[in-house]
């Protein structure tokens, strides 16, 4: 029975889809109007600046708590670097643990939900507006997010639920509840609330419209021109079977190709970039250069520095709580154990991937530039640097890497498609963990969320990139002010559980099962 | 010293074989039986963030449902035979795992099953009998 609800569902969908063709395109300007102006006020709240500055507070409130963390834990991202990487391998794991979710596991189903559009779409907003230099800046705040990650994906699987039926539910929510009342502050409660209606937008928003939004645009920019809300009607059709019909294949077999498009996706890029090796110094010389200078772009290298900040924190998440949530099921003994296989997401994700994207953007010259000053030349409103094709978002990087290898663009499609679809999924599942935490956990609940999810597939592919990308920003950034005021509070805890563990591993007590 | 035989059994009708057959030496020779289960498991698969919640659980429903429907008749019957009997349920590759069991327990021999088909599957990916004979730690009997 289960089987038949997508089928009847996606015949609906066609029928639906024959019959509005002829108004497509005033649909699409409804849809976009509708958002755009009942959005807007939220938008504003989040992105207003410091006073008498144009520096964004919530992206110093990001880097101040990165920052923070790095400081008050002692750069553990390097320090407990090495220790990462021989949890990932299992070299602490016991083999009677054996069939339970490894460090592994938790590792690469968070990174499918963060390894995203952000790393290829998002990467290519930064370089287009703030220019080089972002770069930088998105590579330093990468590296302090790695403490932000490590914090919250400790209190996540210190503070999770464990059910009676051997189901476990962590995040946020949880450790702001538990952990508030262990310390005996208060508001703990109203921060998680407020953190799961954030999280439930931020699903909506970065996890599902951009999505959708950047993958109609990657096939519009390959098939030609069609209206969004065919994309959106496909891909919620997609989704729906899978969140809601239960179709477990479409998912898997997402997980398995996605690590695999982000080997591909990287491998080609390391290839333009040796291609190009002539360049690379010129390259990193432009990305310093323009991370302290700004190169001519909107703002300075003010501007710079706010694209690199804020792309970054859209890209890996770090101090947005939602790594927290996907963390919390590996069965473990030390939560802070999953706390230092975290910190190696901001580094693959931001570090690595993003940095690649940026490298092919920057190599193959898809920014132009005044031959005499050596600054960028902006485009007519002054917003963003003009491009070689006049291209931004996920069409720049298209750009950039089919001016190297010519039909790069279907393979880069493909590989939008499914991480869009991947992050989709993550997310629902985000945003349904803090709507049962809201509501309550039951079926009709459950299936409320997820259809109020597809429907916002169909309105994110059809509006246009700017009123998206900065509803996506708000909300997912709104999190990140809930969450980072409850790792404040909590940080003494995860340092106790750190200097504990960290004193064992060196007594020996804890030993290496291989 | 007497013999112990390590037995993979997945409840086919050629582990039933291979069990069998151990049953019959270990009485004939006075040895003991382990009869090891093994669940096929990666710890580097892919999952998706609802089977990561649900794993716990299944996992321990996976292990009740193979010592009720599996082992626990087997034990039974065993022991009436009067041959001292064991088993564990294990996840993991199958062929290491079994090595792993046989080393860690002391076992003698081990005897396995093999369902002699040569599709194209087992001459890819290779048998849990073809990878016994080349890395069993003890004695291998491979019944066919």
């Amino acid at each position: 029975m289960t089987r038949l609800v997508p089928a009847a569902v996606l015949a609906a969908f066609f029928t639906m889809s024959g019959a509005l063709a002829a108004s497509a395109q005033s649909i699409d300007e409804t849809i976009n109007g509708i958002f755009a102006s009942s959005t807007g006020w939220f938008v504003s709240l989040i992105f207003s600046n410091f006073p008498g500055t144009s520096f964004p507070w919530i992206v110093g409130w990001l880097v101040i708590a990165a920052t923070v963390f790095t400081v008050y834990f002692g750069v553990i991202q390097f320090r407990a670097f090495g220790h990462a990487i021989a949890l990932v391998k299992g070299d602490y794991s016991d083999p009677n643990d054996a069939g339970e979710v490894s460090h592994f596991q938790a590792l690469a189903t968070a990174l499918s939900g963060t390894v995203g559009l952000g790393n290829i779409a998002g990467v290519a907003v930064a370089i287009g507006i703030g220019g080089p230099g972002a770069t930088f800046w998105m590579i330093l705040a990468g590296l302090l997010g790695m403490a932000s990650k490590f914090t919250e994906c400790t209190l996540g699987v210190k503070y999770r639920n464990e059910y009676a039926n051997g189901t476990v539910s962590g995040g946020p929510m949880y450790y702001l509840t538990k952990g508030f009342a262990e310390r005996g502050v208060g508001g703990g409660r109203i921060l998680a609330i407020l953190f799961s209606i954030f999280c439930i937008l931020g699903a909506l928003g970065g996890g599902n419209m951009f999505q959708a939004n950047q993958a109609h645009a990657q096939l519009t920019n390959v098939f030609g021109e069609y209206p969004g809300w065919i994309t959106g009607v496909v891909f919620a059709g997609i989704v729906f079977a899978v969140i809601v019909g239960g179709l477990k294949s479409i998912a898997r077999v997402t997980e398995k190709v996605v690590p695999f498009m982000g080997v591909i996706y990287v491998g080609t890029a390391l290839i333009i970039i040796l291609m190009n090796y002539d360049k690379i110094g010129w390259a990193f010389g432009q990305i310093f250069a323009g991370a302290f200078t700004g190169l001519g772009v909107a703002g300075g290298f003010v501007g710079a520095l706010i694209q690199g900040f804020k792309r970054a924190a859209f890209s890996n998440e770090a101090g947005v709580g939602s790594a927290a949530i996907a963390h919390s099921a590996v069965r473990t003994k030390e939560p802070i154990t999953e706390g230092f296989v975290s910190l190696l997401e901001p580094l693959i994700d931001t570090v690595i991937v993003c940095t690649m994207t940026a490298l092919v953007i920057i190599i193959t010259g898809q920014l132009i530039a005044d031959p005499n000053t050596g600054n960028y030349l902006l485009n007519e409103a002054g917003t963003a640097i003009q491009t070689v094709g006049d291209t931004s978002g996920v069409a720049l990087t298209s750009a950039a890497f089919s001016s190297s290898i010519s039909g790069f663009k279907y393979v880069l499609a493909l590989a939008v498609i499914l991480f869009a679809f991947s992050t989709m999924i993550s997310w629902s599942y985000y945003g349904l963990k803090a709507w049962t935490y809201l509501f309550g956990e039951g079926k009709a609940q459950e299936l409320t969320f997820k259809l109020i999810f597809c429907l916002f597939v169909v309105i994110g592919a059809a509006a246009s990139l700017g009123p998206v990308i900065d509803f996506s920003d708000a909300a997912i950034f709104a999190m990140a002010v809930v969450n980072i005021i409850g790792l404040y509070v909590l940080m003494p805890i995860v340092k106790r559980e750190m200097n504990s563990y960290l004193s064992r591993l060196k007594s020996g007590e804890i030993k290496k099962f291989t | 010293m007497s013999e112990k035989f390590v037995v993979g059994y997945d409840g086919s009708d050629v582990s039933k074989r291979a069990l069998d057959f151990a049953v019959s030496r270990a009485e004939a020779q006075g040895g003991s039986i382990l009869i090891v289960h093994v669940l096929e498991w990666s710890p580097y698969s892919f999952l998706t963030p609802q089977e990561i919640e649900e794993r716990h659980a299944r996992r321990t429903e996976e292990l009740e449902r193979a010592e009720k429907a599996l082992m626990a008749p087997l034990k039974s019957t065993i022991a009436a035979a009067g041959v001292p009997v064991e088993t564990q349920i294990k996840y993991g590759h199958v062929a290491k795992t079994l090595c792993d069991v046989a080393k860690k327990e002391g076992a003698t021999q081990m005897v396995i099953g093999r369902d002699g088909d040569g599709g194209l599957s087992s001459r890819v990916f290779g048998s849990v009998a073809g990878s016994l004979v080349q890395v069993a730690p003890v004695p291998c009997t491979i019944v066919p």
